[in-house]
C-alpha cells in the first residue's frame, strides 16, 4: 500500500521491540467474540490511475454547471471562485493541519482566521465572529440557542421566507433545545412587520433572511425593530455577496448576523463542504458557539494569536458548553477570506451591482409575470409560468438550459413559480438564451 | 507579521470582474449600504505573498510528524484532491435533478454501503457535517426511537465514560438529555459495578468510544452491551477511534446500535486547519426510519433522494451533507479495498512501538497493549523537576515535531496522548522517540530549556490568559490599539486537547 511506510524488516524489528510474535497478537485484548473473522466485503483496491478513471466515470454522469447553462440558486450559487483561492488552499501547511491547539505551531491559520473574523464583522456590521459553523443552516440553530440562553425564553420565530432547509434544521435542533418554533407567513413575497411583531411576543429570537429565499428584499430594518420591540434578538440571515450594496445587519438593529458562506469562495460542490458564518454584537461574545481566535502577546511582547474564550467550549466546559462543535469549516472560511480579499471593497460593490443589473435585465428579457411584482430583488427573482414550473424546467433542460428552482417543492400554491438566479458568471447573451428557451417551452 | 489589513492601500485590488453594458439598478435608500466594509485592498502578487507567508508559519502533516492524539493525523493522499476538483463534482449544484446527478448519488450510495460493512450495521446517513454533529444526530435518533415506543419522557438520561471526549457531554446537553458519568477501572475499562448502578429504566443509552481515549479496547464490551440492551437502552459508538479497528472489530458486532464515523480522521479528509469534517451515522435496521432526510437510495440501476420518511428526525444540515468530503473518503477507501485492515494493523503496531520505546522515561498509567494511540503521564517529571506536560509539548516543537494532545483524557494527570497513525515510517517514529527521551533527560538536567521552549517557532509562548481577558477578536483599524509591545504574563491554559 503506497500510503504505508513500513518495510517488512521494519515490522519484524518493531514487533520484537513490542514483545509480540505477530501483528495478530497486538489485538489479543479484544474479546474473541467481537473479533471480526474474515475480510471486509469491499471491492478490490484500485491503483491510482484506476482510481482516477473510476471517479472520472462517476463525475461524467453528473450534469454540472459547466455542461448546462444554469440559473439554479435557492441557497447555493455559481459565483466565480478566483484562482488565488485554489492556490492558497493547496498549501499543505493549511490543508493538512488541524485545529490550532498549539498556537506556536499554528500562527498561520490563527492569523488567517483572525483576519476572517475581521472580514465577517466588516461585512455584517458586527463586533465578533466565530471561526465558522458547518453551513448556513446550522448557524441558524446556533443563533437560536444563543438567543434562548440570553433571553431565557423558549420560542423562536422564523419568517417563512427564510430558506426552507434552514427552517427544517432549526426545527430538528429545537426539540433538544426545548424551543417552540413559530413561522410567520409571507405577504406578497416579503414579511409584514406587523404580522412579525404580533408573533414575536415572548420570543427569544426572530430570524429572517435578506435577500429572502424568493430573492426579494425584506423591509429588514422594520423587521429588526419589531423583534427588538418584543425583547427578542433580531437575527439576519444574509448573503455575503450582497453586502457591498445592501446595508449591514449590525447597522439596522440586529443582534446576530448569520449566513451561508458558499457564494464567497467555495465551489457549489453538490452542497459542501462549505462554511456558515455567525457574528454578533459584543455583548454576546461569551455565549457564542465554536472557535474564536484572539490577539495576544508572547514572552517577548510580540503579537500573536490563540484560540480564546475556550471556557465556552466543550473540551473545557463539557456538558455546560455553549456548543458541542469541535471540527468546524476552517479551510472553507479561509477560502472565504481569500475571496473577499481578492474582491476588496470595490470589487464586492461591483459584484453586487452586476448581480442587480443582470437580474433586472433578466426579468425584462424573460418577460414572464413576476410572482411578487413591485418588490425589489437581488440576484434572484420568482416568475410565474403557464402550468407547472417543474414541467417547464424539464422541457427547458432538454434544450440545454436549467432555468431555475421550482418553488412548489417548498411552498404550497407555488407550483407555477420558478426561482431564477443570475450571478456575475451569466452574460447578457446567456440571458438571451434563457429568454428564448423559456419562450419556446411556455409559448 | 503584518495583518492583511495593515497592508491595504486605498485603490489597490486583485480582482477583475465582468462589467456588462446594462442600466444600473438602485437599491431602495433604506436598504442601501452607504459605508463600504473595510475589506483588504491588495494587488494579486501581494495577496499571494501574504497567504504564502502565513502558510510558512503553520505546521501540517506535510511539514512533519503530527501525533496529536485522538485526531488521526495521517497522510492525505493527493489523488483525492485531484478527483474532488473534477468539474462533475465541484461544479455540481445540489438542486440539480436526480437524473442529472446520478454519479454523485451513486458515489454517496456506495460510500453508505461501505460504511455499513465497516461498522457491521444496516443503514447510513451521510448528512452530519462533523463528528460532534454525528453524535448529536445519534442522540436525536435515540429520542425519536423511544418516543415512537412511548418511552420518550421516561428515558431521559445518557451514560458516558469519564474518559469521554468533551463533545459527548456537550452533545448530551444539546440533545436535551441528562448525563450520568461512569468511572474507569484499574485496567482502563469501564467500571462495571459503577456502570450497573447507573443503568436503569430512565437510561436512553450509552455513548462510548472503543478503543477509549486511553487507547485501550474495553475488555468487557460484550457484558457492557448486554447490560444496556437488557435495560431496553441503546448503545452509541463514538467513531473517533475507528482507525484502530477497521476490519478487526466492528462496532455492530460489539453490540452498538448507532455509530458515527469521522471521515476526516479514519478516511483521510484533510483536516484543513480545523475542518471540514464529515460525521456520517450508521445504524441498526430498527433505527433506519428515524435517519435524517433525504435518504440516498438505489432503485435498480438508478439512484434517488427519498424524502418520504415520516418518522425521520428531520434535517441536521443542508442538502445531503458535505459532498466533497465524501468524494475524498470514497476514493481513499477504494485505494485500500479490504486492505483497510492492514491500515489499522499498522496504526496499532506504530503506536505500540512508540509505547515500548517511551514507557521507561514517562509514566504509563495503564500497562497494557494499546490500540492506535496511548496515554503517558508527565506526573513524575512535574513532581521531581517541576516540568509539566505543557513544557514537554512546547519543547517538542524545538525538535521539529507537532506535540501530542495534552491534558486529555482528564482521568490521567499531566497526560500526553500520542497517536502516530499508520503512515509514518520507522525513522520518523524513532526520531520522535529520541526527542521524547532527550526531553525527559533535559527535564532533569536543564529544565530551563523546557520552560523557555519553544525558541524555534515564529513566536514564543503566547499568553492565553491575556487573550481571554482582553478578547481582541478583530483587527482594530483605528478603534483599538493592538497589543504588540505589551508585557506578557506568560500564563497559558492547561487544557489544550485534541479531537
Amino acid at each position: 500500500m503506497s500510503q504505508l511506510s513500513l518495510t517488512d524488516s521494519d515490522r519484524v524489528e518493531m514487533l520484537a521491540a513490542v514483545g509480540v510474535g505477530s501483528v495478530e497478537e497486538l489485538f489479543r485484548e479484544i474479546p474473541a467474540a467481537v473479533r471480526f473473522q474474515g475480510r471486509l466485503d469491499l471491492e478490490p483496491a484500485l491503483s491510482e490511475p484506476e482510481l482516477v478513471r473510476h471517479l472520472e466515470e462517476l463525475a461524467a454522469r453528473n450534469v454540472d454547471t459547466t455542461r448546462e447553462l444554469s440559473f439554479l440558486g435557492a441557497g447555493i450559487y455559481d459565483h466565480y471562485v478566483p484562482a488565488v483561492v485554489d492556490a492558497v488552499l493547496a498549501r499543505g501547511e493549511f490543508l493538512t493541519a488541524y485545529t490550532p491547539y498549539q498556537a506556536e505551531m499554528s500562527q498561520g491559520v490563527l492569523q488567517a482566521i483572525f483576519e476572517y473574523q475581521t472580514a465577517i464583522c466588516e461585512l455584517t456590521g458586527m463586533d465578533v465572529s466565530n471561526a465558522s459553523g458547518y453551513d448556513g443552516t446550522t448557524v441558524a440553530a446556533d443563533a437560536c440557542l444563543v438567543a434562548r440562553d440570553v433571553t431565557g425564553r423558549s420560542k423562536v420565530v422564523l419568517a417563512e421566507t427564510l430558506n426552507p432547509q434552514v427552517r427544517q434544521v432549526v426545527k430538528t435542533y429545537a426539540v433538544g433545545f426545548g424551543l417552540e418554533v413559530v413561522e410567520v407567513p409571507h405577504t406578497d413575497g416579503t414579511t409584514d412587520p406587523v404580522l412579525l411583531a404580533a408573533a414575536s411576543q415572548d420570543a427569544a429570537a426572530v430570524v429572517f433572511q435578506q435577500p429572502n429565499f424568493f430573492g426579494c428584499l425584506e423591509p429588514a430594518p422594520e423587521l429588526a425593530a419589531a423583534a427588538n420591540e418584543a425583547g427578542a434578538l433580531a437575527v439576519a440571515h444574509v448573503d455575503p455577496v450582497s453586502l457591498g450594496v445592501l446595508e449591514a445587519p449590525g447597522n439596522y438593529g440586529c443582534a446576530l448576523a448569520i449566513g451561508e458562506g458558499q457564494g464567497a469562495g467555495n465551489y457549489q460542490s453538490y452542497a459542501g463542504p462549505h462554511y456558515g458564518f455567525l457574528a454578533a454584537k459584543r455583548e454576546y461574545i461569551r455565549r457564542l458557539p465554536g472557535r474564536i481566535i484572539g490577539e495576544t502577546t508572547d514572552l517577548n511582547g510580540d503579537r500573536g494569536y490563540v484560540l480564546t474564550l475556550q471556557t465556552r467550549e466543550q473540551h473545557i466546559r463539557r456538558e455546560k458548553a455553549t456548543s458541542n462543535m469541535t471540527t468546524n469549516q476552517t479551510l472553507l472560511a479561509l477560502a472565504g477570506l481569500v475571496h473577499l480579499s481578492w474582491l476588496g471593497p470595490q470589487g464586492l460593490r461591483e459584484l453586487g451591482e452586476t448581480c442587480l443589473s443582470l437580474g433586472a435585465h433578466a426579468q425584462k428579457r424573460i418577460g414572464l409575470p413576476l410572482a411578487f411584482p413591485g418588490k425589489p430583488t437581488f440576484k434572484e427573482f420568482a416568475v410565474r409560468v403557464p402550468g407547472s414550473a417543474r414541467e417547464t424546467l424539464a422541457a427547458a433542460r432538454k434544450l440545454g438550459v436549467h432555468p431555475g428552482y421550482a418553488l412548489g417543492r417548498d411552498y404550497e400554491g407555488m407550483d407555477d413559480v420558478l426561482l431564477v438566479a443570475v450571478t456575475e458568471k451569466r452574460t447578457p447573451a446567456d440571458i438571451d438564451r434563457l429568454a428564448e428557451v423559456l419562450a419556446e417551452v411556455t409559448g | 507579521m503584518k495583518l492583511i489589513y495593515e497592508q491595504s492601500r486605498p485603490g489597490r485590488r486583485a480582482s477583475s470582474l465582468p462589467r456588462y453594458d446594462l442600466p444600473p439598478v438602485e437599491v431602495p435608500p433604506e436598504l442601501r449600504r452607504e459605508e463600504a466594509p473595510r475589506l483588504p485592498e491588495l494587488s494579486e502578487p501581494e495577496l499571494v505573498r501574504h497567504f504564502t507567508a502565513l502558510s510558512t508559519r503553520n505546521f501540517g502533516i506535510d511539514t512533519g510528524f503530527y501525533p496529536l492524539g485522538s485526531c488521526t493525523m495521517k497522510h492525505n493522499p493527493r489523488v483525492n484532491e485531484r478527483v474532488v476538483a473534477l468539474p462533475g463534482f465541484k461544479d455540481l449544484h445540489p438542486h440539480q435533478e436526480e437524473e442529472s446527478a446520478q454519479g454523485a448519488l451513486e458515489l454517496m450510495w456506495r460510500l453508505q454501503e461501505i460504511l455499513q460493512e465497516i461498522s457491521g450495521l444496516d443503514a447510513c446517513s451521510l448528512q452530519p457535517a462533523a463528528g460532534s454533529q454525528g453524535e448529536l444526530t445519534g442522540l436525536m435518533l435515540m429520542r425519536a426511537y423511544f418516543e415512537d415506543r412511548g418511552e420518550g419522557a421516561r428515558r431521559d438520561t445518557i451514560v458516558t465514560a469519564d474518559t469521554a471526549h468533551g463533545t459527548n457531554p456537550a452533545s448530551v446537553t444539546m440533545a436535551g438529555y441528562k448525563l450520568a458519568k461512569v468511572a474507569t477501572d484499574a485496567r482502563g475499562n469501564l467500571d462495571l459495578d459503577d456502570l450497573r448502578s447507573k443503568v436503569n429504566e430512565r437510561t436512553a443509552g450509552l455513548m462510548l468510544t472503543n478503543p477509549s481515549t486511553l487507547g485501550l479496547f474495553d475488555e468487557h464490551i460484550v457484558e457492557v452491551a448486554k447490560i444496556f440492551h437488557e435495560a431496553g437502552s441503546l448503545l452509541y459508538y463514538d467513531g473517533a477511534n475507528l482507525n484502530a479497528v477497521c476490519g478487526i472489530s466492528r462496532p455492530g458486532d460489539m453490540g452498538f446500535d448507532i455509530v458515527h464515523i469521522n471521515l476526516h480522521k479514519t478516511f483521510s479528509q484533510p483536516h484543513g486547519g480545523g475542518g471540514p469534517g464529515g460525521g456520517p451515522v450508521v445504524v441498526r435496521e430498527t433505527l433506519e426510519p428515524y435517519l435524517p432526510v433525504p435518504a440516498v437510495v438505489r432503485d435498480g440501476d438508478s439512484f434517488r433522494l427519498d424524502y418520504d420518511r415520516p418518522k425521520s428526525i428531520g434535517k441536521v444540515r443542508g442538502f445531503t451533507g458535505p459532498f466533497g468530503v465524501f468524494v475524498r473518503s470514497y476514493a481513499y477507501i477504494r485505494s485500500y479495498g479490504p486492505g483497510l485492515r492492514e491500515m489499522s494493523e499498522i496504526a496499532v503496531l506504530n503506536a505500540n512501538y512508540l509505547l515500548a520505546r517511551l514507557r521507561d522515561a514517562y509514566e504509563l498509567p495503564y500497562d497494557r497493549l494499546c490500540m492506535h494511540e496511548f496515554v503517558l503521564s508527565a506526573r513524575s517529571l512535574k513532581r521531581e523537576h517541576g516540568i509539566t506536560a505543557l513544557d514537554v509539548a512546547k519543547r517538542l516543537m524545538d525538535y521539529g515535531f507537532h506535540p501530542p494532545t495534552v491534558y486529555f483524557p482528564l482521568v490521567v494527570p499531566e497526560a500526553l496522548m500520542i497517536e502516530p497513525t499508520e503512515t509514518e515510517p520507522k525513522e520518523r517514529l524513532d526520531a520522535f522517540c529520541d526527542a521524547m527521551l532527550a526531553i525527559a533527560r533535559e527535564a532533569a538536567e536543564s529544565p530551563e530549556l523546557l520552560k523557555e521552549a519553544p525558541i524555534s517557532r515564529p513566536v514564543r509562548r503566547l499568553d492565553e490568559v491575556k487573550a481571554a481577558k482582553r478578547a481582541i477578536v478583530t483587527y482594530g483599524f483605528d478603534e483599538h490599539p493592538d497589543l504588540a509591545g505589551e508585557e506578557s504574563s506568560g500564563r497559558q491554559l492547561e487544557a489544550q486537547k485534541g479531537a
